[in-house]
C-alpha cells in the first residue's frame, strides 16, 4: 500500500500499519484480506487435525491417541474445514472481487462487513477451547447426530453457540453480498452480464440465507433437549431421533453446494482467460446453477437411505439425487467446449482449474453411484463415501480456492508469484491428494466403515499409503505459504490485465488494485 | 528456473505411475463382495454397471480434454476459434444424460422395491444395539444372547501380535439356517448404530424408540463378518458382526441346545 502515490489521501487507508486498521476496517479489500488468512490458518489447524486421524490410522492396533480423542478429531477436523476454511476463504473472495467485477467502490454494508468477520476468530477460539473442557471436544461427528452427541460433556453448548456465532457471520456475509450485487451493480451491468463468479456467489448467498436458520434451529433443539427436558428427538418422550436428521440434512445438502458453488465461478473465469476463448455457453451455466440450488433443497434424504425410511421416501430422493447429474454434466461440458479449440497455456492457476474439472468429476462419478438407493446401502458410512467428498472438497472446492488465489493474486498484491514454484506445488499437490483420496475408494468398496480409530488387517496396505499421501498433500501447502508471501514482499511488477487474455472489470483497475475500487462507475460495453 | 521445470516435468511422471501403481499394489481386496444372497449380487452387478457407465463416461469427456490439451494450445501456434454456444449441443448433451440417468434407475429401483419386501418370511431375529455390543433374540425359536468383540486388548495395544480376523470376532456369533429368508427387527438402546453385513448386503440403522426392518436369505453356509456402521461413540469400531450361516438340520441342533425358556425374563431384566 505504501508505494501508491502519496498525494491521494483516498487510496490509502487511515492507518496503514496498525492494528486498528484491521481491527475497525470497513473496507472491501481489507475484509477480504482478513478472511483469506484466517481460512489459511484455519486450514492448518484443520490440517493438523487430519493428520492426528491419519497417523492413528497409519497401522492397525490402536497407537497414539485413545479412540474418544480420535472421534473428537474427526468432528473438529470437520467444522474446521467447512464452516473455518472453505466459507471464510469464498467469502473473502466474494470482498476482494464481487465490488471489483460489478463496477463498485465497496460493499453495500460494509459495516457489517467487518462485524461478521471479527465474529469469526472468536468463534473458534471458543470451538477450539471445548477440547480441554471436562469430557473432551465433541466427539459425535459434525453431523451432530442425537442421542449420541447429548453425550458430550462440558463442551456442548459451547459448541453450538460458536456454531450459531459461525451461522450469523455467513447469514451476513451472504446478505451483504446479495445487497451488494442487486444495489451496487455499475449501470450497464445487468444481471447476465455479471461475471458466473458473481452469479455463483449470488446464488450461494440466498442458500446461505435460506438454510442456516434451519441448522440454528436443529442445534437449539439439542441445546433444549440436554439441558432444559425438552423432548425433540428423545423417543422416550415422544421425540424421534431421525427428525434431527432431517433438519440437519436440510441445511446440510445445501450447504455442500455453498461449498462448491463458488468454485464453479472461479473456475468459469479462469478456463476462458487461457482458453483464450469466452466461456461456452454462459446462459446454460446460469441456469445450471439454479437448477443444481433448486435440486439441492429436494434431495437431502440421501444421507439418510439406511435410515428406516418408507420405499416411496426412497424413491423420490433416489430420482432427485440422480436429476443432480444432469446440470452437473452441463458445467463440465461448458467448460471442456470452452477449451476446445482454444489456443491454451497453462499456467498455474489454469493447472488448478483443469485439475478441478478433472478430480471434481470423479467425486462426481462416485457421487452417480451412491445416488442409487440400493447400492448405497453398501456404501453408506464407509470410506467409499469418505472419498466420495473428499474428491469433490480438496480437489474440488479447495483446489478452486488456490487456483483463484493465484489467478487474482497479482491483482491484490502487484506482484506475480512464481510460476515455476507454483506448478512445483500444483505437481505435488495432485499426486499427493490423489495418494491420499484414491485407496480410499477400494478400503470403503472392501468393507470399512468410516470414522474408526483401527481397523482389520485386509485395510492395512490403503490406509498405510493414505496416510503416507496426507503427509505429503499437507507438508506441500506450506510451499504454497512460501509462494505467496514471496509474491507479496517481491516479485515482477504485474500489469493491470495481468494474463494476456484476461476479461471482465477487475483487469481495469491498476496493480495492485487502489484501495477504494470505483468511486466512479466505469463504462460497461 | 530450468531445474525447477525438469522437476515439474518429474513429477508429472510420477503423478501418472502413482495412480497406475496405487491400483496394482497391495493385493488385498479393492472392490464390494457379490456377497451370498440373491440380493446381494444383484446390488453387486448394478455398482459394477454403475462403475463402468462412469468409466466410459470419464474415458469420453477426459478423452476430448486431454485431445483438446494436447492439440488447442498456443505452443502449437493455433489461433483461438471465437464460438461461445450452440443451442443443439447444448440440448444434446442435457438430454444424453437424461436418458441415461432413466436407463439406470429402472434396475435400482426393481432391486429397491426387492428389499423392502419383508414379506413371507421363515423366521424373525430382533437386533438390538447397545454401546458397544449386540443382543439378539430369535423370536420363533427362544433363543437370545449378547455377542460382543472377541479380539483381546493386547492384540489392540499391540502387545501381541493379530490375529487372522482381528476386530471383525466375536463371542457369541448370529446363527442361521440357510436358505431361509430371515427377517431382521432392528432397534437399539441408547444411541443409534447400524447393523451391517456386507454379504448379506443389509445395512439398517437401530434408532432406539423405532424398529426397522430388513431380511435376507443367505444361499451359502459361510461366516460373514460385518461391523456396526454409524458413528456410536467411543467404542464404535470395536462392535463387530458375524453371521454363522448353517445347514438347517445344524440350525435346529443349535436351537435345541441354546434354547432357554428363562431367556425372555433374563432379557427384561437387561433392558431395565
Amino acid at each position: 500500500m505504501s508505494t501508491v502515490a502519496a498525494g491521494d489521501h483516498h487510496d490509502h487507508p487511515e492507518s496503514p500499519y496498525s492494528i486498528k486498521r484491521w481491527l475497525f476496517t470497513t473496507n472491501h479489500k481489507d475484509i477480504g484480506t482478513l478472511y483469506l488468512w484466517f481460512a489459511f490458518i484455519m486450514f492448518l489447524i484443520g490440517g493438523v487435525m487430519a493428520l492426528v486421524i491419519r497417523t492413528e490410522l497409519f497401522q492397525p492396533g490402536l497407537q497414539f491417541v485413545d479412540p474418544q480423542f480420535f472421534n473428537s478429531m474427526t468432528t473438529m477436523h470437520a467444522i474446521m474445514m467447512i464452516f473455518g476454511v472453505v466459507m471464510p476463504a469464498f467469502t473473502g473472495l466474494a470482498n476482494w472481487l464481487i465490488p471489483m467485477m460489478i463496477g463498485a467502490p465497496d460493499m453495500a454494508l460494509p459495516r457489517m462487513n467487518n462485524w461478521s468477520f471479527w465474529i469469526l476468530p472468536f468463534a473458534f477460539a471458543m470451538m477450539l477451547s471445548t477440547l480441554f473442557m471436562d469430557g473432551g471436544g465433541p466427539a459425535g461427528g459434525w453431523t451432530l447426530y442425537p442421542p449420541l452427541t447429548l453425550q458430550t460433556g462440558d463442551a456442548l453448548p459451547f459448541v453450538i453457540l460458536s456454531m450459531h456465532f459461525m451461522g450469523l457471520s455467513s447469514i451476513m456475509g451472504a446478505i451483504n453480498v446479495v445487497a451488494t450485487v442487486l444495489n451496487m451493480r455499475a449501470p450497464g451491468m445487468t444481471l447476465m452480464k455479471m461475471p458466473l463468479f458473481v452469479w455463483t456467489w449470488l446464488i450461494t448467498a440466498y442458500l446461505l440465507i435460506a438454510v442456516m436458520p434451519v441448522l440454528a434451529g436443529g442445534i437449539t433443539m439439542l441445546l433444549t433437549d440436554k439441558y432444559f427436558g425438552t423432548s425433540f428427538f428423545n423417543a422416550a418422550g415422544g421425540g424421534d431421533p431421525v427428525m434431527f436428521q432431517h433438519i440437519f440434512w436440510f441445511f446440510g445438502h445445501p450447504e455442500v453446494y455453498i461449498l462448491i458453488l463458488p468454485s464453479f465461478g472461479v473456475v468459469s473465469s479462469i478456463i476462458p482467460t487461457f482458453a483464450r476463448k469466452p466461456l461456452f455457453g454462459y446462459a446454460s451455466m446460469v441456469y445450471a446453477t439454479g437448477a443444481i440450488a433448486f435440486l439441492s433443497f429436494i434431495v437431502w434424504a440421501h444421507h439418510m437411505f439406511t435410515v428406516g425410511m418408507p420405499l416411496a421416501g426412497e424413491l423420490f430422493f433416489m430420482f432427485a439425487t440422480m436429476l443432480i447429474a444432469v446440470p452437473t454434466g452441463v458445467k463440465i461440458f461448458n467448460w471442456i467446449a470452452t477449451m476446445w479449440r482454444g489456443a491454451m497455456t497453462f499456467e498455474t492457476p489454469m493447472l488448478f482449474a483443469l485439475g478441478f474439472i478433472v478430480m471434481f468429476s470423479i467425486g462426481g462419478f462416485s457421487g452417480l453411484m451412491l445416488a442409487l438407493a440400493p447400492v448405497d446401502f453398501q456404501y453408506h458410512d464407509t470410506y467409499f463415501v469418505v472419498a466420495h467428498f473428499h474428491y469433490v472438497l480438496v480437489p474440488g472446492s479447495i483446489f478452486a480456492i488456490i487456483a483463484a488465489v493465484y489467478y487474482w493474486l497479482p491483482k491484490w498484491c502487484g506482484n506475480m508469484y512464481s510460476e515455476g514454484l507454483g506448478k512445483t506445488h500444483f505437481w505435488l499437490s495432485t499426486i499427493f491428494v490423489n495418494l491420499t483420496f484414491f485407496p480410499m475408494h477400494f478400503v470403503g468398496l472392501a468393507g470399512m466403515p468410516r470414522r474408526i480409530p483401527d481397523y482389520a488387517l485386509q485395510f492395512s496396505d490403503y490406509n498405510m499409503m493414505a496416510t503416507i499421501g496426507a503427509f505429503g498433500f499437507g507438508l506441500s501447502q506450506l510451499l504454497f505459504l512460501v509462494l505467496v508471501i514471496k509474491a507479496i514482499r517481491s516479485g515482477n511488477k504485474a500489469t493491470s490485465q495481468v494474463w494476456e487474455d484476461a476479461e471482465g472489470l477487475e483487469w481495469t483497475l491498476p496493480s495492485p488494485a487502489p484501495y477504494h475500487s470505483f468511486s466512479t462507475p466505469p463504462a460497461i460495453k | 528456473m530450468f531445474a525447477i521445470k525438469r522437476l515439474n516435468a518429474w513429477l508429472g511422471l510420477a503423478f501418472i505411475s502413482v495412480v497406475s501403481g496405487s491400483a496394482l499394489a497391495a493385493g488385498q481386496p479393492i472392490n464390494m463382495t457379490p456377497g451370498v444372497t440373491d440380493i446381494s449380487a444383484e446390488v453387486y452387478d448394478m455398482h459394477m454397471i454403475a462403475f463402468w457407465l462412469c468409466v466410459v463416461i470419464a474415458i469420453i469427456v477426459f478423452g476430448v480434454m486431454f485431445y483438446s490439451i494436447f492439440a488447442h494450445r498456443k505452443s502449437r501456434g493455433v489461433t483461438p476459434a471465437t464460438f461461445h454456444e450452440s443451442t443443439t449441443i447444448e440440448a444434446i448433451w442435457t438430454i444424453i444424460p437424461f436418458v441415461v440417468l432413466i436407463a439406470l434407475s429402472i434396475p435400482a429401483t426393481k432391486t429397491l422395491i426387492d428389499m423392502y419386501d419383508t414379506s413371507d418370511y421363515d423366521m424373525t431375529v430382533k437386533i438390538t444395539g447397545y454401546q458397544w455390543l449386540w443382543h439378539y433374540e430369535y423370536v420363533e425359536d427362544g433363543v437370545d444372547f449378547h455377542s460382543k468383540l472377541h479380539t483381546p486388548n493386547s492384540q489392540i495395544n499391540n502387545d501381541e501380535e493379530k490375529g487372522e480376523n482381528y476386530l471383525l470376532e466375536v463371542d457369541n456369533e448370529l446363527v442361521l439356517p440357510v436358505g431361509k429368508k430371515v427377517r431382521f427387527l432392528i432397534t437399539s438402546n441408547d444411541v443409534i448404530h447400524a447393523w451391517w453385513v456386507p454379504d448379506l448386503a443389509v445395512k439398517k440403522d437401530a434408532v432406539p424408540g423405532f424398529i426397522n426392518e430388513a431380511w435376507a436369505r443367505a444361499n451359502e453356509p459361510g461366516i460373514y463378518r460385518g461391523q456396526c456402521a454409524e458413528l456410536c461413540g467411543r467404542h464404535h469400531g470395536f462392535m463387530p458382526v458375524v453371521v454363522r450361516v448353517v445347514p438347517e438340520a445344524e440350525y435346529k441342533q443349535w436351537v435345541v441346545e441354546n434354547a432357554k425358556p428363562e431367556s425372555a425374563t433374563e432379557y427384561a431384566a437387561i433392558s431395565e
